[in-house]
């Protein structure tokens, strides 16, 4: 009669009475889908931030520092002249327009007699960029796979400080931007598990960081706390972003740009540029919930109780995000 | 942000009306909540179809009667100018259309409901038909005195004749294939039974399943032992009646006579339905009320069509709360619902393995494609042409190593399984096998259950009996879209969130 019991308690320990998650202010996929997403992003702005591009155009016109465009390509037979506008000699990066969750992404460090080198050390020949340009094309990697575009675009030269805190790829900082407030950050660091993408559920580390001043607040990886990075063993919470105000500064001029009132930002600090905004994304998952250790409604349901009547500059709400979400 | 009341409103109106409606059709018309309680009733359509030539017709088709086993019901005619008339020959019931003038193809129907009644009183004794000679040439008559003198030497009885008979023929493989260059094995034994001075005769059967259409009459062979009759296989030789076996013709006679026409043809088509004793006899009353709004006044063909719909929201709904509940990923939003319903044609089992062995196999053929470097709706296409062929191909072994269950495997819908298979390997390529395994198999899980909810007896009857069940299936749905409330996998995901020592 055990058997059965055991089995029952085992599975019920797994499990966390919905109170207790309430309590802590928890937000649930549903919830962010109806009461956030659904009411403050109106679905006419989603192109601006679903196409990379358009994007990256409105950030110009705002004067948002963004990665600079090398070129693009939107039509199958120019595959062909892609060599043409690849740069000579040193590394840029491939992205589909309409990529969602990081897909189709590639990254060549660093070109030399073996090829195209990979972040992830391997070597791609033209014609592999080529396959990955038609797959692009295609939609392969597009929400619906509908037909896309190409993105080129320089490489990022990640700051120095980051050094040991990711294997391969570029650490980026996700911040949570509520009705032009940040509310939550977190950093992506990618490992080998992740093979060197910045995604959490395919095994990157994410970082919590205090609003107050960047530094790291508690990491996980696969929902799990961790202490030291599981491949450099760096100890991460070391990790304090540099720049952290000129970050969330970035940030909320993200709100003004795009229109979106629940708005997850992915920034990148440039070794010569300083932030840069990567992408922006109109459905920001909940890990970062986890990374923190602390709930998204309690902070949500503050910035609504100041009504919509408030009119803060971009600076101010800064300030009183540094002001009322730091840790300590 | 807008008011929630109107759609409480809407909400607590759908709820209102479909119980409403789902209440009145269980206290006025007495159909019951449980599939048990009911008679069963078979409504049969015969479609009889032609090449008429442009001048008179006459078309006249058998009709069954009331016979042991069935009560027939009511039965009408759907043939727009012709002429009609029920007519009793000495050769059994008929129907019979007429018209002056016709020309091109003709459709003429025929529906009667049959009720499964184990206390049938026949509406006319079965009598045995008069012992014919039959003149046939040689060597065929020598053949077959052979089959007849073998099966004599081992039989006692008019029945343990017709058995053995059959056995010859189905032992004496060659004689019985020179035979059939005459005349049918049907007709053959009723011959050599008449010849041993045993009433004997043909009749046509239907075989009676739910929802089938197009369906033929099979032959049976009918052995008289006096008064008394006996119903053989004529290919097997098992001998008595199965439970759904109904007699459509059973006096000699042709089925179908079509006087200037050609190309003649009768089909049928037969649905089961569950209705009280009571309400089956009053069936002619009951189509006359205004809100007996039912599905039960479609042809057949389209019932059969509909028992089948009418279950698409209850899976639909099965996913909804699979995903906004539970919070289980299936690659593709109603891909389980689109398997389940596949699952339903081919049992569970042999759906569960002819699925996985399909996906497999695609998964295998898909990586090759990937290296070729195509455009996607070529790639796709070229995955759609590699589905069917190891459908058929797989049709094809299971066929010819015995396995009839593995011919189920058509009922696939072919463009969602190319999908599927695309969609898994490109999440294999991404984002590895893992994931692959947690997607597919939140698919395939879900279609399980969206599966053993729609092929439930109970389900089945509500949603074909109650129209009702729909609006009420719409306002959970509606409800469900605007739960905000954690999923059950959240629970488990974000429980290291409460477990953070607080300083």
């Amino acid at each position: 009669m055990t058997g059965p019991l055991t089995w029952f308690k085992e599975v019920r320990d797994k499990y966390v009475h919905p109170s207790k998650l309430s309590q802590i202010g928890v937000l649930g996929m549903n919830e962010r889908n109806i009461s956030y997403i659904s009411r403050y992003n109106p679905r006419h702005l989603y192109p601006l931030v679903d196409d990379k591009l358009k994007t990256k155009e409105i950030a110009l016109e705002a004067g948002v520092k963004v990665p600079d465009l090398l070129g693009t390509v939107s039509e199958q037979h120019s595959v062909r002249d892609l060599i043409k506008i690849l740069p000579p000699e040193k590394g840029f990066c491939i992205k589909p327009a309409n990529g969602s969750g990081g897909k189709g992404i590639l990254v060549v460090v660093r070109q030399d007699e073996n090829g195209y080198r990979k972040s992830n050390g391997q070597y791609a020949t033209i014609s592999d960029l080529e396959r990955h340009v038609t797959n692009i094309l295609a939609g392969l990697f597009s929400l619906g796979g509908k037909a896309d575009v190409a993105i080129l675009e320089d490489l990022i030269h990640f700051d120095d400080c980051f050094s040991g805190f990711s294997h391969e790829g570029v650490p980026d900082t996700r911040v949570i931007v509520f009705r032009g407030f940040p509310v939550m950050a977190m950093m992506r660091l990618s490992t080998r598990d992740s093979n060197g993408k910045a995604n959490l559920h395919q095994g990157a580390v994410g970082v919590g960081l205090d609003i107050g001043d960047g530094h790291a607040l508690r990491a996980v990886q696969f929902d799990k706390p961790v202490l030291l990075h599981p491949d450099t063993g760096v100890n991460l919470m070391a990790l304090k972003i540099p720049h952290w105000e000129d970050l969330l500064h970035l940030a909320v001029s993200c709100y003004e740009m795009s229109g979106l009132g629940y708005l997850g930002t992915d920034i990148v600090l440039d070794r010569f540029q300083g932030p840069m905004l990567l992408e922006l994304n109109a459905r920001p998952g909940l890990t970062i919930q986890i990374a923190n250790g602390r709930g998204l409604l309690p902070r949500l349901q503050h910035i609504e109780r100041l009504g919509k009547k408030q009119r803060m500059k971009p600076a101010d709400r800064v300030a009183y995000a540094i002001e009322h979400f730091s840790a300590r | 942000m807008a008011s929630r009341t109107p759609f409480y409103v809407l909400v607590g109106l759908l709820l209102i009306a479909g119980i409403g409606l789902t209440l009145h059709r269980h206290m006025a018309l007495d159909i019951p909540w449980l599939p048990g309680e009911t008679r069963q009733t078979w409504s049969i359509e015969a479609k009889v179809d032609f090449e008429a030539e442009g001048e008179e017709v006459i078309a006249s088709l058998a009709i069954p009667g009331t016979q042991p086993g069935f009560t027939q019901l009511n039965q009408q005619t759907a043939s727009p100018g012709y002429g009609l008339a029920y007519e009793e020959r000495d050769n059994g019931k008929r129907v019979e259309w007429s018209i002056r003038q016709a020309s091109g193809s003709q459709s003429l129907y025929y529906k009667v409901d049959m009720l499964v009644d184990p206390y049938a009183i026949p509406s006319e004794s079965i009598k045995p038909p008069e012992i014919k000679a039959f003149l046939e040439k040689e060597p065929y008559a020598t053949a077959a005195q052979q089959l007849l003198e073998g099966a004599t030497a081992r039989s006692a009885s008019p029945y343990t004749l017709a058995r053995e008979l059959i056995v010859e023929f189905n032992n004496q493989k060659q004689t019985a294939e020179l035979l059939a260059q005459v005349k049918p094995r049907t007709a053959w034994l009723v011959h050599l039974l008449h010849q041993a001075g045993i009433p004997a005769r043909q009749v046509h059967a239907l075989e009676l399943e739910d929802g089938r259409r197009r369906q033929s009459l099979i032959d049976y062979l009918q052995v008289f032992d006096g008064e008394d009759y006996a119903l053989f296989h004529p290919q097997t030789g098992k001998q008595g009646q199965p439970e759904n076996l109904m007699l459509w013709q059973y006096n000699s006679g042709p089925v179908l006579e079509v006087i200037g026409g050609t190309n003649s043809n009768v089909t049928f088509s037969m649905i089961e339905q569950e209705q009280p004793f009571g309400i089956a006899l009053n069936q002619k009353f009951a189509d006359s009320q205004l809100l007996n709004f039912s599905l039960y006044d479609l042809p057949i063909e389209e019932q059969a069509l509909f028992k089948n719909i009418l279950l698409i929201p209850v899976g639909v709904l099965m996913v909804v709360l699979m995903r906004i509940l539970i919070g289980i990923k299936t690659s593709g939003t109603f891909m389980p619902v689109l398997i389940a319903l596949a699952f339903i044609q081919t049992s569970l089992l042999t759906g569960l393995v002819g699925f996985l062995l399909i996906v497999g196999a695609g998964l295998i053929i898909r990586s090759y494609l990937s290296h070729l470097n195509l455009l996607l709706v070529a790639r796709i296409s070229a995955v759609i042409i590699m589905v069917i062929g190891m459908i058929a191909m797989f049709s094809i072994i299971a066929y010819k190593i015995g396995l009839t269950e593995g011919m189920k495997i058509t009922f696939f819908p072919m463009i969602i399984l190319a999908w599927t298979i695309e969609r898994m390997s490109i999440l294999w390529e991404e984002e590895g096998a893992k994931q692959v395994l947690v997607q597919g198999g939140g698919s395939l899980a879900v279609a399980v259950i969206a599966y053993l909810v729609m092929n439930n007896e109970l389900v089945r009857h509500l949603t074909f009996n109650f129209l009702g069940i729909q609006l009420i299936l719409m306002a959970i749905t509606l409800m469900a879209g605007s739960y905000t409330g954690y999923r059950l996998l959240e629970l488990k995901r974000f429980k290291p969130l409460t477990e953070i020592d607080k300083p």
